[in-house]
């Protein structure tokens, strides 16, 4: 077994340096995860931290925990294959706007309303950033990038109501520069039970002139001056879509949180999963085809 | 009797034609004797012609042959698919007369008429026992053992209740009866239960497969349904949590095989299953996961065409996309059933290259072996061996992707502490950490190809047949070779000079054994139920041989006839 004593949130850090521009938000949610680690005394063998692909998803790659860095778009089906085979582990799953709501928007659903008991944290820059200024899901309407250069024809997709409504059980927005916030909610995301879900708006002052740590600092609002019950679904869900990027202020803070059974507690035949402890009866099951 | 009896029954969709079937072939095997079945139906729930033969003998049976001896048709449709095939010594029984069948007198066919309909309708005032009184006909008419047939149909539908176990008990016997009353037997064809029952069980291909992960240790099944894989699914569904497995649906193949792919990092033995639109999807996960070294198993059960193609026919096409597909230079193995047996042996297999290799192990079946049953040896648990992933021991310094002369390094699993990395599809050194320079690139590419390169020494890739000194061999693979067994058989018999090679790994190619088996014989023969001789052409390409092809797609497996027939042809 690992040593108990708490580690500091910079031994959570890797030697390998991120990769990251600099001023990216993602260095904050970084910061913000080893910082939520250390104060819920997180071990790095029991923790696995999975990603697609993105600048964001680099992060398992600066962390001491378990990782794994996967392809666009599929880290949630991964991480839930982990935890759904090893329920003690804490799973969480880091990456970007367009992993998790484009290529990946599919598996959202499934994976909240199945409650499957992993924390994802999206690093929300409203931009490609690997591949370099391409527009996102949650990109504004109108947005100019290399792929639409007359401005974009899409309506942005709001992720904070998509969660509550696939059923997620847990549901958060941050921003990257409030480091406290941001620790905050991923430790109480890490403790709920069940499918937990945080939009971290982290800009990408490289590609997005929009989105950006200025552009948001005077609209963001703690959304607990205006909502303290997290199990009313309908006002969460009604501040989630009134209270967008696009309006006068932005709410962060939990948004729900819903005691529901997780998948795991659900499924039939697994116990502790713990190797070598229960030998089935093999012979019986074949006894099934017997003539 | 003669040797063997090829008995089919065909009618409607939904009109127990499968059921019936089902429950002769059944009690068959429960009187000793061999049994192998096969089945087409329609993709529609409801309607269309549907198909149930099999094949009974005291001996052991090879394919599921040329085609039949006695065919039972329920309706009008199934006579006219049929009669045509009708060959002197063939038995027709239909139901008539006055159903709408009315059979021309054919040399040499025996006909009898039971009124199936008739009986079940207006005797009986229950129109759905009608395959049960074709059943009672044809246990009367040839001698099947009625005491075991009573128990199945008791057995079946004791959940119904008592009121349904009598309706159908009294539509047997109808059946029975009104052969006794009215027909005087005229053909050759009568089943003697020759052996004890012994210890055997009866199976479909896709059971065996489920069967054969259970064993072999699988804990994770993940999958979206797919004809014809599903069947695997609904298996391992209902007994895996037996032994503390779990078996999940997903919300699409790329789903199941990500979680396959999870659970594998977490230490598990895991499988998905699907059919070739399934693999398609999967293909850059499949890529993800030997980049990664993982070990996962993933059985294809391959069915007819591209695209939708034909969802409850089979063909042998999957092969190119097995092997070849995906992005990059990376490896799998495949594997590639015949049998009912093969279904069970090389999914224990599988799993044990998959840890061994720590890499993705697909198997192929096809939509025929998958709906086939036949009895086989029950297996001897005691005798197989079990492989486990080569895990780290947490002494030393750990990396994930050691460079090493077999190119296997050893893994940890989340929880062990020193254990941990980063299990990546990028580009990476032997920690995991990313690494792009065109000299790690290489040194990891052959890393992981060098795990498999003597693959061949280590598992008895093919099985060969011959004496080294042969007019033609003949390498076949899949349910193909349930044909070629019983061609070559054949052609034995009659004189020929045939060998053959029956691979069960497809790729990598195995080589060896093909080159040596090519030098001895003068022409080689591949016969294979695709258009693009996909095997032919992974051997021409890695063994170098240049075989004569025979190719049949049309979504039918290869006769024994077939086969025979092409080697006098290339003799
Ligand atoms: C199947 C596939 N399609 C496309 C890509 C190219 N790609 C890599 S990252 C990315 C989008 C990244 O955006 P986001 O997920 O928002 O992450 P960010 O880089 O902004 O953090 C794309 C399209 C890929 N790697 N794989
Ligand atoms: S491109 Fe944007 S998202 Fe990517 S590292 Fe740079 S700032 Fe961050």
């Amino acid at each position: 077994m690992e040593v108990t004593q708490q580690l500091k949130p910079k031994d959570y850090r890797s030697d390998i340096p991120p990769v990251w521009c600099a001023g990216c938000g993602d260095y904050g949610v970084l910061a913000s995860l080893t910082t939520a680690f250390s104060a819920n005394h997180a071990s790095t063998a029991n923790t696995v931290l999975v990603s697609g692909i993105g600048c964001s998803s680099r992060l398992p790659y600066f962390v001491t925990t378990f990782g794994m860095h996967t392809c666009h778009g599929r880290a949630v089906p991964i991480a839930t294959g982990i935890k759904l085979a090893r329920p003690e582990l804490k799973v969480i799953v880091v990456g970007g706007d367009g992993d998790n709501f484009s290529i990946g928007g599919g598996h959202l659903p499934h994976v909240a309303r199945k409650n499957i008991d992993i924390t994802l944290i999206v690093m929300d820059n409203s931009i490609y950033g690997l591949t370099k200024n391409q527009v996102s899901p949650t990109s504004r309407a109108g947005m100019v990038t290399s792929t639409t250069p007359y401005g974009s024809p899409d309506v942005p997709l709001n992720p904070i109501a998509y969660a509550l409504v696939y059923g997620a059980t847990f549901v958060a927005q941050s921003f990257s520069s409030n480091a406290r916030l941001t620790a905050d909610l991923i430790g109480q995301a890490m403790n709920h039970k069940g499918f937990a879900f945080i939009n971290v708006i982290s800009p990408c002052p490289t590609f997005n002139k929009v989105d950006t740590f200025e552009y948001y600092k005077p609209l963001l609002r703690n959304i607990d001056e205006v909502h303290t019950d997290k199990g009313d679904k309908i006002k969460a869900l009604s501040l989630a879509m009134t209270m967008g990027r696009e309006s006068a202020t932005v709410p962060i803070g939990l948004f729900y949180q819903e005691n529901r059974p997780s998948y795991v507690e659900l499924l039939s035949g697994i116990k502790t999963r713990n190797k070598g402890t229960n030998k089935p009866d093999l012979e019986k099951i074949i006894d099934v085809f017997k003539l | 009797m003669g040797k063997d009896i090829i008995i089919r029954i065909g009618g409607e969709g939904g009109e127990g034609v499968i059921s019936a079937g089902d429950m002769l072939a059944q009690a068959s095997a429960r009187a000793g004797l061999e049994v192998l079945t096969f089945k087409t139906f329609p993709a529609e729930i409801k309607g269309g012609y549907a198909m149930y033969q099999f094949r009974v003998s005291a001996e052991e049976i090879l394919s599921h042959g040329d085609t039949f001896n006695i065919v039972v048709v329920f309706n009008a449709e199934a006579y006219e698919v049929n009669k045509g095939l009708l060959k002197p010594g063939n038995v027709l029984v239909y139901d008539g007369p006055d159903a709408g069948i009315d059979p021309k007198p054919i040399e040499g066919v025996v006909q009898y008429a039971v009124p199936m309909t008739k009986i079940s309708k207006v005797d009986l005032s229950s129109p759905i026992s009608k395959n049960m009184v074709a059943l009672g006909a044809v246990v009367q008419l040839f001698s099947f053992p009625m005491d075991s047939l009573v128990e199945l149909v008791r057995n079946k539908f004791r959940k119904k209740g008592e009121e349904i176990v009598n309706i159908n008990l009294k539509a047997l016997e109808a059946g029975a009866e009104y052969v006794r009353s009215n027909i005087k037997k005229s053909d050759r064809f009568i089943v003697h239960p020759t052996k004890p029952e012994g210890d055997a069980i009866l199976l479909s291909g896709n059971e065996a497969i489920g069967l054969g992960a259970l064993v072999a240790g699988c804990e994770f099944f993940s999958c979206y349904p797919i004809t014809p894989a599903t069947e695997i699914a609904i298996w391992l569904a209902k007994h895996l949590p037996k032994t503390n497995g779990i078996v999940v649906q997903a919300e699409d193949e790329i789903a199941s095989l990500g979680h396959v792919i999870g659970a594998s990092y977490a230490g598990a033995k895991a499988m998905t299953g699907t059919s070739g639109p399934g693999l398609d999807l999967m293909t850059e996960l499949l890529g993800f996961a030997s980049m990664a070294e993982l070990p996962l198993v993933i059985a294809d059960v391959q069915r007819g065409g591209p695209s939708t193609g034909l969802p409850t026919k089979s063909e042998q096409s999957d092969l190119f996309l097995a092997a070849r597909g995906g992005h990059g230079d990376f490896p799998r193995i495949v594997l590639a059933a015949a049998t009912i047996e093969d279904c069970f042996y090389l999914t224990v297999d599988a799993f044990n290259l998959a840890e061994k290799y720590q890499m993705p192990v697909i198997i192929l079946s096809d939509g025929s072996l998958a709906f086939r049953t036949e009895k086989i040896k029950r297996p001897d648990l005691a005798k197989l061996n079990i492989m486990n992933r080569e895990v780290y021991s947490g002494n030393g310094e750990f990396k994930r992707y050691e460079i090493t002369d077999s190119g296997i390094s050893a893994v940890s699993l989340p929880g062990q502490p020193g254990g941990q990395y980063i299990a990546t599809g990028l580009e990476h050194s032997e920690t995991a950490a990313p690494k792009y320079s065109p000299d790690y690139h290489a040194m990891m590419t052959e890393k992981r190809f060098r795990k498999i390169e003597n693959i061949e020494d280590e598992y008895a890739a093919s099985e060969y047949d011959g004496n080294g000194d042969e007019d033609i061999g003949i390498i076949s693979w899949g349910l193909t070779q349930c044909s070629v067994r019983e061609a070559v058989k054949r052609c034995r018999e009659k004189g020929l000079k045939v060998s053959a090679l029956y691979p069960r790994m497809v790729f990598p190619v195995p080589v060896k054994a093909i080159r040596k088996f090519a030098s001895s014989v003068k022409k080689v023969l591949m016969p294979e139920v695709n258009y693009q001789g996909q095997f032919a052409e992974l051997v021409r390409a890695h063994a170098g041989i240049n075989p004569i092809r025979y190719d049949i797609y049309g979504g039918l497996p290869f006769t024994p006839e077939q086969i025979e027939a092409k080697i006098k042809e290339v003799i």
